[in-house]
């Protein structure tokens, strides 16, 4: 290794540094989790990194992949070396330019972090069903098993795209490749050089289209020459394998790695052989060299070029000996004769025997399997049951391995015990939260071992779908030799777990090995720890003879100055007590690697980082075992024992991370899931919980309006339910007239509550003898628990107080009404979904809900558990997720389909008269339903329609039935944030906003795309630097208020709850009111602006105050009256923007980075509020006919 | 009228210095004081905490992340960072450039944590002195007024350890006996003592049940308890003496200077009535010697310290009875 130049980075990264050097434009656009390679590209670009040639590649970010397809294409017909980075419907977007790309034999190469498509439900996750939809386009698709295959097959397939004149797909598993972190051998760039040729370059520039030597491309062809011009490209597509493994011969000698089109493992007189593609193959190397050693006859063949399909070559990687074939699939096509790998290797058999190719003298058995579809686990001992499968008389065909199908009995079982893995390879799993810095600190862990040893490394994260809270286990992987493991850590030498609270909720211990060691972070004495643990894991330590280590991180983070990141600590726990290196070495590569690391963000943060290694040691204990179990508790179920049975099964099963056990015969046939479950998954993720002081109170309702996650709520009810409360339980008499003799009460869900102290922050009022006090203040939750639990179950039974009489437009007496959107798994103090829970209070037991693909999908879709809720006459939300582009468009599909099947009921009612009553048939249909009184009067007509329609036995009425509740009205709302509105998804929304149809659009407007991890999107605003945006926005945020006011027709109103919530309130409320288009902008502050989330209402009201983020309604209905539509909201700006700006990370960044480019942005920035504001009071302030001059 | 003097071993033209204010935010304000005739310029004051907190702000809100597979971090990596304290050196490398009075950099800090190493970054930058404004308000019951001492002459020490230029101590009057603490100050190798550092009060907003910083700019009547001491001190400690506090006009000024002060810094004086005001604080005090027949600022500094006055205890106890027993109904 001495010679060689080792890196410790993931696929992404490596697919992206080749790119980058062999490219000089990249046209990007996030998608999970291919972002990170774009990500790298910009942030290369904005350091002025160069590529082969010494340019700085150009890099435009695009609206949506169809957009940077559509770049990229033209970038490449105007002569640049192109490339672009994406996955699952992101290649989708591309499709129609990829065949065009094809067509004109364009080289250049796509990489593809191959991702799951959405069918019954979305995922982010890894297989091959994206890129084999683009199999037809034309594109050559070569693929990487390995984060170093990655490196090498980038290089390769641009060589080859340029000999070629093939584009090329370059494609590897998502997360599983995409995200693996691994030792691999860093390509140096003179290798890279000498495996591009110049003069292919020149080629590609010469037939770029120029004025200097103009051509037509792209034209219109008829029946009579299509055809054949078509095939005029065959002779490229039958050269285009030659020279892949031309260059994959050169770049055996450049850089010392040899690949074949397809490389064969195995014994040369091997009698099963499985052929695969992707990470699976190198699991399937690992156990051939297992099994191999056990004197089986086995082989596998790894397909790296798939399109074009050599199919000679691949009869020639077959032994001759070759009895059965079992070809993998990573990917599902239903009503296929097979999945497409298998349907082309029978092809290839087939016509390959006749043709002559090859050893083989007859057709083998072949049979096709399906596995890891959505990184479902691929493991050793699946491996093995495949080949066992292959071994039998009649080996099942189109089988599954990895999952239990008790429905068709596709699958193939497995010994989850087979562990192949050799001794000297340590595993370590590494459980911590989100935000406490485990993976990071993992993530260095590895590169330190990478860097300080001949060890290989190999680092793989998983996280929860929970974003606040959320539980990250790290598998690590160290080894003398290179790991071909590409699969999770099932039996560890070393577990560590960061959070104390995570001990009483995971059976974590059950993959450690006898022997292995156990770190807890723990606050308890060392003394006391064993008492604290409870039953399940005191019983592995003792049975499995588990080595015991605490530490108290977070005291020792806290007394370094770490605040509370404990990564640092545990860290140097780990290399203390794993042995990986000697503790000495290990101690100073930490610091040397502290220096490197945090050097340049200052002296104080290496300072504390190094303070914190020298305060670890000595507070680092092994813990006598004592020979009993002793515990008095064990770990917590799931899900509480009285829950519903769908609950219990699966979705509790799921929560207790059992997920992977879950037969095929338990889940719905067609994605469609009960709602209402986060109440049965109690988190208790918070520290510390609001208490409500009552005797000061002013029951203003402000703080269930900013809560997150609905978990402080309030009801105001009948003194006499208060006869049988808890003790405990608080309620004071209601001080609104209309609620004159009743209590109220605000009442906080313990195991709910994430902590965020949001709701504190908004409590406008102070405690007079003790001015830190409010009427909420945070006291820890473990002391409360029991207590409060029973006061919020009270508090569930206690009747919901009458909608009618709640007066809506005032937040004190709406934020009574019930939320139906409730628990989610948004970030602590999420800026989205008090605007969200708004809209289920007001409309949700009317509401049917698109919600565009991004946070809002995930917080409010991602399983195991749903937020949305039902009221207690079974009412609530419904909700779906089509797509992130086109959720304007399935939004105003459910309004059309409403409208048309009221239309149908009205007409059927008017049919049905004569039996009905012509009075109470016209009443149904004249009923105005214009607020909630009118409407439950409706629900009351429709009720006694059914009790007629019971008892009416004909066509009509039967058909009556399926819509007579679209009489009562519905309110659609399409949700989603500002990357769809603003980009992806803008086409649409442009387009149902014209429609005049009545729709409510909520953007959720955090000013970059929030779940992807915060990448530039248009309503980013100036100066700010985000993903795509290293060297800050150089552009002002785009003004789609404006825009849709630009309609006359369009309700719009621009918001932030956090500045002024009465006006939030009539927003919503006139949107809904508004018979036609709607827009709500909603200002979502976010955790990726970098600010204090525990006081983010300031962010917004410092937005407003500054001018940045103004606040109106523009209602069409005004208008008709003769009157400006437009209602200016904000007071004129007191306090400059750079003021607001300066409380951001992601403003401050830049003038800490870049303070010459900050000035003149920051100066831009306060022109565009200026300008912004004039022009807003000039269009508020205009008379019109109606009004006095 | 020769109205050079001699601060911190550094032959000043004129006794006027603009001290530590956001004044000197602003290159351009830097070169308008020298052209009014400023005698140098302390340039604003880099905080302790600013040092420290920038940093673990930046570290903090970047390193965020990890909340979920798709979003495992934030924000992209920069190639360089330029914190505060970058920016501060950068300015004073831009300011010692563009100027040739004497350029004075200021730290205010109150513990001896890392940051005093960034005095040394100061005197690369190329800072011709340092003032070190001590701003420390001991709250803890346990504190004796010793501890309090020890912690400035720590401070100050730590400091004169990683640099060679001169350094000047700005303080508070709080302490049991100044004239002691001036002298341990001296001994531990204070080249000047800048006396003194006003405590904005801070202020309670009974609207929002909050207490706000007060910005108060001081008026002439600030002056005295700073002349009070340098009158007391000039002549008995080795260090320089600067006042500030109070300097409005040209006699305020020549009062200082006969106090026994080397120079005297002004601040709400400017920001009041612009940097122009310079020309006439410093037309008044020429005028005022002329009309006295002083030959030079030098003959006058220390005149009426109470070493060299006719009554030594005017400055002390039987001051404060006498100006009592004036006071009549």
């Amino acid at each position: 290794m001495k010679d060689k130049v080792f890196v410790t980075i993931d696929g992404n990264e490596a697919a992206a540094h080749v790119m980058y050097r062999m490219n000089e434009v990249c046209a990007i656009y996030p998608i999970t989790p291919s972002s990170n390679m774009g990500e790298w590209a910009d942030e290369w670009a904005s350091k002025g990194i160069k590529n082969l040639w010494g340019n700085v590649p150009t890099v435009v970010e695009m609206q949506s992949e169809g957009g940077a397809a559509g770049a990229v294409h033209g970038s490449l017909q105007a002569g640049a070396l192109t490339t672009t980075f994406t996955a699952s419907q992101g290649l989708l977007l591309k499709i129609p330019n990829m065949f065009k790309i094809a067509g004109e034999l364009t080289p250049t190469v796509f990489n593809i972090s191959a991702r799951t498509l959405a069918t019954h439900a979305l995922s982010i996750f890894g297989d091959h069903s994206d890129v084999m939809t683009a199999r037809t386009t034309g594109f050559a698709m070569l693929c990487a098993g390995s984060v170093q295959e990655v490196m090498d097959m980038g290089i390769i397939a641009q060589a080859s795209a340029l000999e070629s004149r093939l584009p090329f797909i370059h494609f590897f598993d998502g997360f599983r490749t995409s995200h693996e972190e691994s030792k691999i051998e860093l390509v140096p760039d003179e290798q890279i050089k000498q495996m591009i040729d110049d003069d292919l370059v020149m080629k590609h520039r010469q037939r770029a289209l120029s004025p200097d030597h103009p051509v037509l491309r792209g034209t219109a062809q008829n029946p009579d020459v299509f055809f054949q011009n078509r095939e005029t490209i065959n002779p490229f597509y039958i050269a285009a394998p030659g020279i892949v493994q031309k260059v994959m011969d050169k770049y055996a000698k450049v850089a010392g790695r040899q690949y074949k089109l397809f490389d064969y493992v195995g014994t040369p007189d091997a009698e099963q052989v499985i052929v695969i593609m992707g990470s699976g193959g190198d699991t399937a190397h690992e156990t051939i060299d297992y099994l191999l050693s056990k004197g089986e006859k086995v082989g596998l063949i790894k397909v790296r070029l798939y399109r074009p399909f050599d199919i000679q070559k691949f009869l020639e990687a077959i032994p001759a000996t070759t009895k059965v074939i079992g070809v993998l699939d990573r990917t599902k096509e239903p009503g296929a004769t097979g999945e497409p790998l298998y349907m082309d290797i029978i092809n290839a058999l087939h016509e390959g025997l006749s043709e002559g190719y090859g050893k083989l003298k007859t057709m083998p058995k072949v049979v096709g399997g399906r596995y890891g579809l959505s990184s479902k686990e691929f493991t050793p001992s699946m491996v093995k049951s495949v080949f066992e499968n292959l071994k039998t008389q009649k080996p099942k065909n189109h089988f599954t391995i990895g999952i239990n199908d008790d429905v068709t009995h596709t699958s193939l079982d497995f010994d989850p015990d087979f562990d192949i893995e050799p001794p000297d390879v340590i595993r370590a799993l590494f459980y911590g939260l989100g935000s406490d810095g485990t993976v990071g600190a993992n993530k260095n862990s590895i590169k330190i071992i990478g860097e300080n040893t001949d060890h290989y490394a190999q680092g793989y994260y998983v996280y929860d779908s929970k974003k606040a809270g959320t539980l990250t286990a790290s598998h690590l992987r160290f080894g003398p030799k290179p790991i071909r493991s590409a699969y999770l850590i099932s039996k560890a030498n070393f577990i560590a777990c960061h959070q104390t609270v995570f001990i009483e909720k995971y059976d974590m211990l059950k993959d450690i090995s006898n022997g292995g060691t156990f770190l807890l972070n723990a606050p308890w004495k060392k003394e006391d720890v064993w008492d604290n643990l409870p039953k399940m894991v005191q019983k592995h330590i003792i049975d499995k003879k588990v080595k015991l280590y605490s530490i108290d991180a977070q005291s020792v983070a806290e007394s370094s100055g770490m605040g509370r990141r404990i990564n640092t600590v545990m860290q140097v726990c780990f290399f203390a007590i794993s042995g990986v290196l000697p503790r000495e070495q290990a101690i100073d590569a930490i610091k040397d690697s502290i220096k490197k690391t945090y050097g340049k963000k200052g002296d104080e943060v290496v300072k504390m980082n190094l303070k914190a290694v020298d305060n670890t040691l000595d507070n680092l204990y092994e813990i006598q075992i004592p020979a009993q179990v002793s515990a008095k508790y064990d770990i917590r179920e799931a899900v509480p024992e009285q829950s519903p049975e769908f609950v219990k099964d699966v979705l509790g099963e799921i929560i207790a991370g059992r997920g992977d056990n879950l037969p095929v015969s338990k889940f719905p046939v067609d994605g469609t899931f009960p709602t209402g479950t986060t109440q049965y998954e109690k988190r208790n993720i918070a520290l510390q919980i609001p208490v409500w002081d009552e005797s000061i109170c002013i029951q203003c309702g402000k703080c269930p309006m900013v809560c997150p996650h609905a978990s402080i709520r309030i009801k105001v009810f009948d003194p006499n339910e208060l006869a049988n409360a808890p003790g405990t339980f608080k309620a004071i008499d209601a001080k609104d007239k209309e609620f004159a003799g009743m209590k109220y009460t605000v009442q906080i869900a313990p195991e709910d509550c994430t902590g965020c102290g949001v709701c504190i922050e908004v409590c406008p009022v102070k405690n007079k003898t003790n001015t830190s006090l409010k009427a909420l203040n945070l006291s820890p939750q473990i002391p409360l628990r029991d207590t409060e639990t029973k006061n919020w179950d009270y508090f569930l039974r206690l009747p919901e107080t009458d909608r009618n009489l709640l007066k809506v437009n005032t937040v004190r007496q709406q934020q009574i009404q019930q939320p139906l959107f409730e628990f989610s798994g948004a970030c602590a103090g999420c800026g989205e979904t008090p605007y969200v829970k708004l809209v289920s209070q007001l409309f949700g037991d009317r509401a049917v809900v698109a919600n565009a693909t991004g946070c809002s999908s995930i917080y409010g879709g991602n399983l195991p558990t749903t937020p949305w809720a039902k009221n207690n006459d079974g009412r609530g939300p419904a909700w779906s997720n089509s797509l992130f582009e086109d959720n304007a468009e399935f939004g105003l599909g459910y309004r059309v389909a409403i409208d048309k099947q009221k239309e149908i009921a009205e007409g059927l009612l008017i049919k049905l008269q004569d039996k009905l009553g012509v009075d109470f048939v016209n009443e149904i249909i004249n009923a105005k339903q214009l607020n909630e009184p009118e409407i439950l009067e409706q629900r009351k007509r429709v009720a006694l329609l059914k009790e007629k329609l019971q008892k009416i036995d004909l066509y009509e009425s039967r058909r009556l039935m399926t819509v007579v509740d679209y009489l009562v009205k519905k309110s659609v709302w399409i949700i989603g944030g500002d990357g769809w509105a603003y980009d992806i998804g803008y086409g649409g929304l442009d387009h149902v906003i014209a429609s005049g149809k009545n729709v409510n659009i909520l953007v959720l407007d955090t000013e970059v795309y929030s779940n992807t991890g915060g990448q530039t999107s248009k309503a980013t605003p100036v100066s700010a630097v985000a993903k795509f945006s290293a060297g800050g926005k150089v552009t002002g945020k785009k003004d789609l208020g404006m825009m849709a006011m630009a309609y006359g027709s369009v309700y719009v109103a621009v918001v932030a709850m956090g500045a002024k919530d009465d006006q939030t309130l009539k927003a919503f409320l006139e949107a809904e009111a508004f018979d036609g288009p709607s827009i709500i902008i909603a200002y979502s502050h976010c955790i990726a602006h970098g600010i204090d989330m525990e006081n983010p209402l300031n962010q917004q009201k410092m937005a407003v105050d500054s001018g940045q983020w103004i606040l109106y309604r523009y209602n069409p209905e005004l208008a008709k009256e003769g009157k400006n539509p437009l209602l200016l909201d904000s007071k004129a700006p007191k306090i400059p923007v750079a003021q607001y700006m300066d409380s951001e990370n992601r403003f401050r960044m830049l003038k800490k980075s870049r303070p010459e480019v900050a000035k003149g942005l920051y100066e831009m920035a306060q022109e565009i509020a200026d300008d912004r504001y004039k022009m807003y009071q000039y269009l508020a302030d205009r008379k019109f006919d109606g009004e006095q001059q | 009228m020769d109205i050079t003097t001699k601060y911190l071993g550094m032959d000043l033209h004129s006794p006027l210095v603009v001290s530590a204010s956001p004044i000197s935010e602003n290159l351009n304000n830097i070169k308008k004081l020298e052209d009014n005739g400023a005698g140098a310029v302390v340039i604003y004051s880099i905080f302790e905490e600013q040092i420290v907190s920038e940093q673990k702000d930046l570290y903090y809100y970047s390193s965020l992340g990890d909340i979920s597979p798709e979003a495992q971090s934030f924000f992209p990596d920069q190639k360089e960072y330029r914190l505060g304290p970058d920016e501060y050196l950068n300015h004073i490398r831009k300011a010692k450039q563009s100027v040739k009075i004497p350029v004075i950099a200021s730290i205010n800090g109150s513990t001896t944590g890392g940051w005093i190493n960034f005095a040394k970054k100061m005197q690369e930058a190329g800072a011709d002195a340092i003032e070190l404004n001590i701003y420390y308000i001991p709250t803890e019951l346990g504190l004796s007024g010793t501890d309090v001492e020890q912690t400035y002459i720590e401070i100050l020490k730590s400091v004169k350890s990683v640099v060679n230029i001169p350094v000047a101590v700005k303080l508070s009057p709080y302490f049991s006996n100044m004239a002691n603490m001036a002298h341990q100050l001296d001994n531990a190798g204070a080249d000047s003592l800048v006396l003194f550092n006003r405590f904005y009060q801070p202020d309670i907003d009974l609207e929002n049940l909050i207490v706000t910083p007060n910005i108060q700019l001081s008026h002439t009547s600030s002056s005295r308890l700073p002349m009070r001491w340098i009158a007391i001190l000039k002549g008995r400690i080795q260090a320089d003496l600067a006042a500030t506090s109070g300097i409005h006009s040209g006699t305020d000024a020549i009062k200082m200077l006969m106090a026994g002060a080397n120079v005297t810094m002004l601040c709400s004086a400017l920001l009041k009535n612009g940097i122009e005001y310079l020309k006439v604080i410093e037309k008044q005090m020429i005028d005022w010697l002329e009309q006295k027949e002083y030959d030079s600022i030098k003959q006058l500094i220390g005149s009426m310290s109470q070493l060299k006055n006719a009554d030594p205890s005017s400055f002390e106890r039987a001051q404060y009875m006498k100006a009592l027993s004036k006071y009549k109904f």
